[in-house]
């Protein structure tokens, strides 16, 4: 069982995207505001890509608006020539943004307005992790151009699993190749004679069920984006190549409940799988004491006996305070403790639970000085 | 009386487990409850300690009042062939588009239609008659979380844009009109927490301006503090008077080093400015005017007995 040592990650000038992911609620993007000051007051040029962060927390990185660009974070110390820049993803115009910059003006305007494109790039499940993937490969790209930055975080979407985002690219571009659009396009392209019995039957189906103008308005929205399939799928396939190569660190954020371990342990395995760099993972938000030797059942007892003797309640109520605090302090690290055992070659960190959300750059601070100590 | 309860709630809030004891707590005796889930991630079997459900409603537990509550994970494409054969007898064809990745289609890149088959299914069972009398005295709905409850539960709108005319759309005014009726009313479960405080109110404000009606916030995982109002005052501000402490703990037979009383204190503080912003959450709850009820963490985890527990807390 190895510690993670997060002072060293970002101080590596090899390291040039860290990918923060983890299931919902455990502190992800916390995670990676913090690192990128501490990135930044060390002398790392740092982008932060965040997706729906908690509001307070946004508005400690001067996040107040959707507007898909990064913006420097006031009150970053960059005596050591780093930087902190900070953006929140609008998943819809990066769509946008992809069809303008890959389509004819014409065809970009009639696939913009066709509804099933607007349906698709405002709430297809896996929109949101395909764009975040698609800002990362933009970010890069000119983070390499450019010079701005030398260290991206993303942070990736608080999907139900933290395996979406690697799926959703391979997803949406199985979706836009697959055979039901080839056949769709068909009529299109050739003779009607290509089409089988039973895809006819299937269209009259449809058409039957949905009404014509629907079918008619998904012909000509993959008809529109026809053009653009193969660079959709070869925009997935470099995206994940991108986060395949050394420069490339993914940070698993995971709660010490039950729920959050387990889906750090799947990502865990579907990282070596995928033969994607697992850098470690955060045990975030684990419960602590300066007092473990007062256990749950002594400080329980003891209240009773106050209780019973009615002598000071108030030390009776501290007593009962530090009872339930030493039952989580022990189900934390006991549920801790099993994951690291289960996962001997992951190198973890673990971060107390503190007592207040993060809301300013200060807590982001003490949150980054408790993931490198 | 409503019999539709849709449960929505921020992940992590306990939606699914609400919406369980929800179903447990209405089924008195002789009632059937159905508890419908709609995510495809078979939250329902996995509370109930049960084999995954299939698409087929299945008896599943015993409400403490003597009742029975039944299960079914709906899947969108299954129901959708299921719809086509109902309304079209098209076993054959259903197939066939199935085949070609139709289905799979339809309902991925339109969620919208995805949606309005799921809630079409919802539909379906509150509606239904057996025997002469509805097949279920209620139907309890785990629906999606807060931030997507309004699109969700906007069929009509999501519809519109793609099928103006058509039996798809008027499935989904059918629908809609159930959703705004008073059959039905929608749960938020929320923390006292600021993310989920947040999305509940603007889950709420989203779904008012629907025309849709809220039954409840439910207020989960609430914690009583040992501590009165006057020594959470003063642990806010780090004075609790040690001296009292360290006679306490002495009175206790704890030995009353400085390092424990601090560390006493210290705790005592943490909790009071939790507790300071648990009640600035459940004011900003409590200023919606909506019915409010609380259920009380449960330390063990979530089992069949705790749920029954909370069943017995949502009946009160």
């Amino acid at each position: 069982m190895t510690n993670l040592d997060l002072d060293a990650l970002i101080d590596d000038a090899g390291t040039r995207i860290v990918v923060t992911c983890g299931a919902g609620g455990v502190g992800k993007t916390t995670a990676a505001a913090a690192l990128g000051l501490r990135a930044a007051a060390r002398g790392r040029k740092f982008v932060v890509l965040t997706i729906d962060p908690a509001r307070r927390l946004a508005q400690s990185l001067g996040l107040t608006e959707l507007d898909n660009t990064p913006r420097a974070v006031a009150g970053v110390d960059v005596a050591n020539g780093g930087r902190l820049d900070a953006m929140m993803l609008d998943m819809k115009r990066t769509f946008d943004e992809v069809v303008l910059a890959h389509a004819t003006p014409e065809k970009a305007e009639q696939i913009l307005a066709n509804p099933f494109y607007v349906a698709l790039s405002s709430s297809f499940a896996g929109t949101q992790e395909y764009m975040a993937m698609e800002k990362l490969g933009q970010l890069h790209k000119q983070a390499e151009q450019s010079g701005d930055w030398d260290l991206i975080v993303v942070d990736t979407p608080p999907s139900r699993s933290a395996l979406d985002f690697l799926d959703a690219p391979e997803r949406l571009a199985s979706l836009l190749e697959g055979r039901f659009l080839r056949l769709l396009l068909a009529p299109a392209r050739g003779p009607f004679r290509l089409m089988s019995a039973g895809v006819n039957m299937a269209m009259s189906v449809l058409n039957k069920v949905l009404g014509a103008q629907v079918l008619t308005d998904v012909q000509t929205f993959v008809a529109a984006f026809d053009t653009l399939f193969g660079g959709f799928r070869q925009r997935a396939e470099q995206t994940v190549a991108l986060l395949r190569e050394p420069h490339t660190a993914f940070l698993v954020v995971a709660a010490p409940q039950n729920d959050a371990l387990r889906e750090a342990s799947y990502f865990a395995e579907r990282l070596r799988e995928e033969s994607m760099p697992l850098a470690g993972v955060v045990l975030n938000r684990v419960t602590t004491t300066h007092v473990p030797d007062l256990s749950a059942e002594r400080s329980l007892g003891a209240a009773e006996r106050l209780e019973e003797a009615d002598k000071s309640p108030l030390t009776a109520a501290v007593l009962r305070l530090h009872a339930d605090k030493m039952q989580q302090v022990v189900g934390d690290h006991k549920r801790a403790d099993r994951f690291r055992r289960g996962h001997r070659s992951i190198p973890t960190v673990e971060v107390p639970a503190l007592a207040d959300d993060v809301h300013d750059l200060t807590g982001l601070r003490h949150i980054a000085d408790l993931l490198t100590a | 009386m409503a019999r539709l309860h849709v449960v929505t709630g921020k992940g992590g809030t306990g939606k699914t487990t609400v919406a369980a004891a929800m179903a447990l707590a209405l089924a008195e005796q002789g009632k059937r409850i159905l508890l419908v889930e709609v995510e495809g991630r078979q939250g329902l079997a996995q509370l109930f300690d049960v084999p995954p459900l299939p698409y087929v409603e299945t008896r599943i537990a015993q409400g403490p009042g003597g009742g029975e509550v039944f299960a079914l994970a709906v899947d969108a494409e299954a129901a959708l062939l299921e719809y086509l054969d109902m309304y079209y007898h098209l076993g054959r064809a259903g197939k066939a588009l199935d085949k070609v990745g139709a289905i799979d289609f339809v309902t991925t890149i339109a969620p919208g239609l995805r949606d309005v088959l799921l809630t079409g299914k919802v539909y379906e069972a509150t509606r239904r008659k057996a025997h002469g009398r509805l097949a279920y005295d209620a139907v309890v709905l785990d629906a999606p979380p807060t931030g997507r409850i309004a699109a969700f539960l906007n069929v009509n709108h999501e519809v519109a844009d793609l099928a103006k005319v058509g039996p798809i759309r008027n499935q989904a005014d059918a629908i809609m009109g159930m959703l705004r009726s008073d059959v039905t009313r929608i749960h938020l479960v929320t923390l006292l927490e600021e993310m989920p405080v947040q999305e509940t109110l603007d889950a709420v404000d989203q779904l008012e301006a629907l025309d849709l009606r809220i039954g409840s916030i439910v207020v989960n995982m609430v914690r009583n503090s040992p501590l009165d109002d006057d020594a959470i005052a003063l642990a806010v501000k780090e004075k609790l008077p040690a001296a009292e402490i360290t006679r306490g703990l002495r009175a206790a037979g704890v030995a009353a080093g400085k390092a424990l009383v601090e560390t006493l204190v210290a705790e005592a503080h943490d909790h009071a400015v939790r507790v300071g912003l648990e009640r600035e959450n459940r004011d900003r709850i409590d200023a919606l005017g909506k019915k409010v009820v609380e259920l009380a963490l449960q330390p063990e985890g979530i089992d069949n007995g705790t749920l029954i527990d909370l069943a017995e807390e949502l009946r009160q």
